[in-house]
This record gives C-alpha cells, sequence and structure tokens, in this order.
C-alpha cells in the first residue's frame, strides 16, 4: 500500500478585498500518495492554484490542515516553512520564472545555494538535473536564448534539482504552443514513473491531465 | 554562483540606466568635492595659524594704518618674544587678473615671525641687504616664472605710481597649508618713497605680528597691547592670528553657509536619483522575489540582494565621482590666480565626508524596497506583472 504523502483536511481559504471577504476554497480534504501524479483540473477562478499554493507551502489556509509528509505546514513559521520548501518542494510556474540575467546553469543551481553542497558537488547535481530534461547542452544560455519549452525544461531542472519530495506545476503547459507542451507533459510523465516523483499538477488543458495517474475537478471552491 | 554575482548581475541589468544612474551620482558627488573643497579652503587659513602669533590692527578696521612707533612699545611688554610688521601694497603686476598678495615687510624680522616660510640663509641675507628687492612664494613663482635676478615691475594703486623689486629669493611652504602665494619687499621702499612724495602717509604701518613665547599667555597679552594704545588716536585691535582669521572669513559667511547649503542639497539629489533607480529595480524584479522565497530564500537574503546591489551602485557612483574631483579641482586650481586660493587641494575629510555619503544613500535608499520585497506575500508577488 502506497505511503500518503499530501493530507489536505478540512481546508477552507479567504481572501480578503477592502473589507469584503472572498471565499475561494471551501472544506476540501484529498489525500494523495507518494508516487502519485495528480491532476487538478478546473476553470478559471476555482480555486485550483490556491489549493496548489497551500500545499506548496506558500499561502497559508484560513481553516484546515495541511500534511506533507508528516510535517504540518500550516505550523511552521515563516522561516521554518522557507527551509521547508527548500529543501521537500519543487516547483513548476506557468511562465518559467527563471532569472533572466543567469545561465540555465545558474537557474538551476539556485536552490542548491541553500544547501551545503561544495561548488563540484553542486555542479554534478545541475549538469545531471539538465541532462535529464534534455539540455545538457545549454548550460550557458540565458533564458532569453531559449524558446519557451527550454526555459520549461530549465524550469524543472531548477525544480527537480534538490530531489524534493514533491513537484507542483502550475498550469506547466499553459504557456506554450501544442509541441512543446507534449514535450513538457512527456517529461512530467518521465519523472513521475522512471525517478518515482510526487506531482501535483493544475492545469484546465485536457491533454495535459491525461498523463495524471488521478484527476479531480474543483469548482468554487470545491471539489466535485 | 555566488550571491556577490548575482548582485553584480542585477546591477548591470539595465547598462544604460545604471550607467547613468551612476554618472549622475558621481556628477553630483564631485560637485559636493568641488564645493566642499572650495568651503575648505577658506577655513585651511584657519589650519595655517599659529598659537604663538598675535596680531595687531588699528581698532576701527584694517585699512587704517598703524604708527611705526608702536613697534619699539610693543617690544617691551612681558612675554613679546619678536615684533613685525608689514603693510598691505596692492597694486598690479602686468594684468589685474594677476591677483596675489603683495606687501611691504620689516626684512629683518618678517621671516623669524613666520617660520614657515622656508628660505635659504644666503637668498635671506641677499633680500635684507638690498633695499629694492624682493622675496616671493614658490606658487607664484612657478605660475609666474620668476627667478632670482628677475625685475618684478608693479603699477601701485594705494601706493601710487611705479615700483620695481628684484627677485632675490623664494621662498617653499613648510606644510600644505602654508601659504605659499605671498610677495614681500622692505617696507621702507613705500615708506622713504611716502616720506617724499605723501609726507602725510610716512611712518605707518598695515599691522603688526607679534610672536609671543608662551600660547597660553596670548589674551593677557593682547590686553597688554591695546591698553597702550587706549587713549591714543589709534587705538589698536590685538588677537590671535586664527581669531583674526576668522574675522577675515566671517565677511564670506553668507557666500559659505550658501555653499555649504548646497554641497547637502547635492547629497539630497543623490539620494533621489539613487533611491528612484532602486525603487524602480525592486518594483520590476517584485516577481523575481517572490520566485527566491518560493525556492526557499530567507529575507536575509533578500535584505542582502538588494542592499548589496544599492551599495556597489553608490560606491561605484560615488567612486568616480571622487576620481573626477581631482581633475576637476587641478583644473579650477590652474584657472584661478594663486592668489584668491592660496591652498586649493581636496582634503580627507572632503573625501571621507563624500564616502560616508555614499554609505549612508546607498543604506538608506535600499530601505524602502527592502520592506516592499520583505512584506510583499509570496503569492501576491508571483502574480506581480510588473
Amino acid at each position: 500500500m502506497a505511503n500518503t504523502v499530501i493530507q489536505v483536511q478540512g481546508v477552507s481559504k479567504s481572501y480578503w478585498r477592502d473589507s469584503f471577504e472572498v471565499p475561494v476554497l471551501n472544506d476540501i480534504s484529498i489525500e494523495v500518495n507518494e508516487g502519485e501524479f495528480f491532476g487538478l483540473m478546473g476553470p478559471s477562478g476555482s480555486g485550483k492554484t490556491t489549493l496548489l499554493n497551500l500545499i506548496a507551502g506558500i499561502d497559508r489556509p484560513s481553516k484546515g490542515n495541511i500534511v506533507v509528509g508528516g510535517v504540518d505546514i500550516a505550523k511552521l513559521n515563516e522561516s521554518a516553512l522557507a527551509k521547508w520548501r527548500s529543501q521537500h518542494v519543487g516547483f513548476v510556474f506557468q511562465f518559467y520564472n527563471l532569472l533572466p540575467v543567469l545561465t540555465a546553469f545558474e537557474n538551476v543551481e539556485l536552490p542548491l545555494l541553500l544547501t551545503s553542497l561544495s561548488k563540484a558537488e553542486r555542479k554534478k547535481h545541475v549538469e545531471l538535473a539538465l541532462d535529464v530534461v534534455g539540455l545538457a547542452d545549454r548550460t550557458r544560455h540565458y533564458p532569453k536564448q531559449l524558446s519557451g519549452g527550454q526555459e520549461q525544461r530549465v524550469a524543472i531542472a531548477r525544480a527537480i534539482v534538490t530531489d524534493p519530495t514533491l513537484l507542483v506545476a502550475d498550469e506547466p503547459t499553459g504557456d506554450l504552443d501544442k509541441h512543446s507542451a507534449e514535450e513538457i507533459m512527456t517529461l512530467l510523465e518521465r519523472l513521475n514513473k522512471e525517478y518515482k516523483k510526487t506531482i501535483v499538477m493544475v492545469t484546465h488543458d485536457p491533454r495535459a491531465v491525461e498523463k495524471a495517474t488521478v484527476v479531480h475537478h474543483l469548482d468554487k471552491g470545491e471539489l466535485s | 554562483m555566488r550571491v556577490l554575482k548575482l548582485i553584480f548581475k542585477n546591477a548591470l541589468r539595465h547598462k544604460l540606466r545604471t550607467s547613468l544612474t551612476i554618472l549622475g551620482m558621481a556628477i553630483a558627488v564631485m560637485a559636493f568635492g568641488v564645493l566642499r573643497t572650495v568651503v575648505d579652503m577658506y577655513y585651511e587659513g584657519l589650519e595655517a595659524t599659529a598659537a604663538n602669533r598675535l596680531i595687531t590692527r588699528q581698532s576701527v578696521s584694517f585699512i587704517f594704518p598703524l604708527p611705526y612707533s608702536y613697534r619699539d612699545q610693543i617690544a617691551k611688554i612681558s612675554g613679546v618674544e619678536k615684533v613685525s610688521f608689514a603693510n598691505w601694497f596692492g597694486g598690479t603686476y602686468k594684468d589685474k587678473r594677476n591677483f596675489f598678495a603683495r606687501m611691504g615687510a620689516d626684512p629683518e624680522t618678517i621671516f623669524d615671525v613666520y617660520p614657515e616660510y622656508l628660505i635659504s640663509t644666503k637668498e635671506y641675507e641677499t633680500f635684507k641687504q638690498e633695499r629694492n628687492s624682493c622675496i616671493v612664494g614658490s606658487e607664484i613663482a612657478k605660475q609666474y616664472g620668476f627667478k632670482i635676478g628677475d625685475i618684478i615691475p608693479l603699477d601701485g594703486d594705494i601706493y601710487p605710481g611705479k615700483w620695481e623689486f628684484v627677485v632675490r629669493g623664494i621662498y617653499k611652504p613648510r606644510d600644505k597649508s602654508t601659504d605659499a602665494t605671498q610677495m614681500f619687499f622692505h617696507w621702507s621702499a613705500i615708506d622713504e618713497r611716502m616720506k617724499a612724495e605723501m609726507p602725510r602717509r610716512a611712518g605707518n604701518v598695515g599691522w603688526y605680528v607679534i610672536k609671543i613665547k608662551d600660547p597660553a599667555q596670548a589674551a593677557a597679552i593682547s590686553e597688554q597691547v591695546d591698553a597702550l594704545f587706549k587713549n591714543s588716536s589709534n587705538s589698536t585691535k590685538t588677537e590671535t592670528e586664527r581669531a583674526f582669521t576668522q574675522g577675515f572669513i566671517a565677511g564670506f559667511s553668507s557666500l559659505l553657509n550658501a555653499m555649504n547649503a548646497i554641497s547637502y542639497i547635492i547629497i539630497g539629489i543623490i539620494m533621489l536619483v539613487l533611491g528612484n533607480t532602486m525603487i524602480m529595480s525592486a518594483r520590476e524584479r517584485t516577481c523575481e522575489y517572490a520566485v527566491l522565497k518560493t525556492l526557499g530564500f530567507s529575507g536575509g537574503h533578500l535584505f542582502g540582494l538588494i542592499f548589496g546591489e544599492s551599495l556597489f551602485i553608490s560606491v561605484l557612483g560615488a567612486g568616480v565621482g571622487v576620481l573626477l574631483t581631482y581633475p576637476v579641482v587641478a583644473g579650477i586650481e590652474a584657472l584661478v590666480p594663486k592668489g584668491f586660493f592660496p591652498y586649493f587641494f581636496i582634503t580627507p575629510s572632503t573625501l571621507i565626508l563624500a564616502a560616508s555619503a555614499a554609505l549612508i544613500i546607498g543604506i538608506a535608499v535600499s530601505i524602502f524596497p527592502i520592506q516592499r520585497a520583505l512584506r510583499t506575500k509570496i503569492v501576491d508577488g508571483l502574480r506581480f506583472a510588473g
């Protein structure tokens, strides 16, 4: 029986806009098992990115508990949460979010700067990650010298370079053409199947979600 | 890759904007440095004053003369080591723009009371013996090409007529703050012509320079000197050389205050220039800071990145500004006759002030962007479109 990596229990989230409370998630409970490729679908404004942010520890729930890898992350303070994220979560964003002044190598190396690895060890890890995403020959390229698909692959390399417990991907194909989107999804599927990475992906692309092993739908803040 | 490299790369991300900011800062620092140098030079005269020298002048104004006969009476006061005197000659050397101090002085004592004017014994002895001779400072000798044996023609104004003096010595300054832009000739040369042409003006000196044995006795001796001539038609005012110079500078106080104020306004302008750049840069990078926070970078890391970039630009701007100040000050020094600014150099205090200002500005302008980067929630930062 697979271990449960993520437990979301009775989570609600609201935002305040001026003096108005805007409910986004309402009493959500889900579980994600180790090695699962968890797809979360839903229309814009359904709260899927908010749920992903809560699982990834970059936002806090208004109510409920989120346990990831045995840690109740809602109870961690900011610095502990930052440290936890650096060790356990790899992020893939819709718009890649690479630092434009750094090369592909340097972008991938960024999360490793927070570790105690030596320069040589960091180099080894970065080269391995870039090799996994098929960009071993693009280490010295800056983001503006890469295509959208290549940028996203660098972002995936950055996400996996610390060998995190969990990969979270927010609309990873949202800014890509069909061909590049397929490449990225194939890569994520490979990371899940070959490298046994637990992935939580948010998308509204039906083709992308086909690669997921478990799919949930979210609408108006509630699972359907 | 290190955080320093990221700071460097961030600073040079918009090369034109960063270059213009550094250039703007450099020009402002240079303007600050030049203004401070001008202000400093007015006050540098104070540094050149000696604690054991008193100046006795006419009590109403410096422009009124004192009788030569006072000399012996002053010399008798206990604690007085040497009494010398001088007259402001004025006049013109070839062109009115060729300004330098020209004074008729007592050849026997003038270099005793001013030991900071270094002159060879041979030149000094020749000067003493020849009534139509003069000694010039090395700075004006260099500027006007005066050599031993040259004749310096002067057109008199306070003392009308044509005057000629033979250069018999060139004195050198002992210290950087010593004035080497003066010309001394025999007071008797003036006095004798006055006796012949304007007897009413003969027998007068401009001021007395009194060298005292103990600087602690300055106030007491000053009182004694002034008491001697209290009821005469030419009462005196005696004060330390420093107080005398301060009184002289006070005449320029409005100008100096204005220059001081402008120099600090320039600091404010630098702050606005750099502050604007840093706020723009930090705002543009809101999303990047959110990404860094997402990856696990702490507030301390962001602080270091923004603070480092701000400091990098401010220090570079200040450095270039200070380097620019040297040739500009040298250019001004070359353009302005030596007599106007006998001392014109960048003082260490100006450099320290410029460097401190750059450091403070670097720190101050990073506060707002740092605060903003730290306060922005990750989810808000990731949504930021710039």
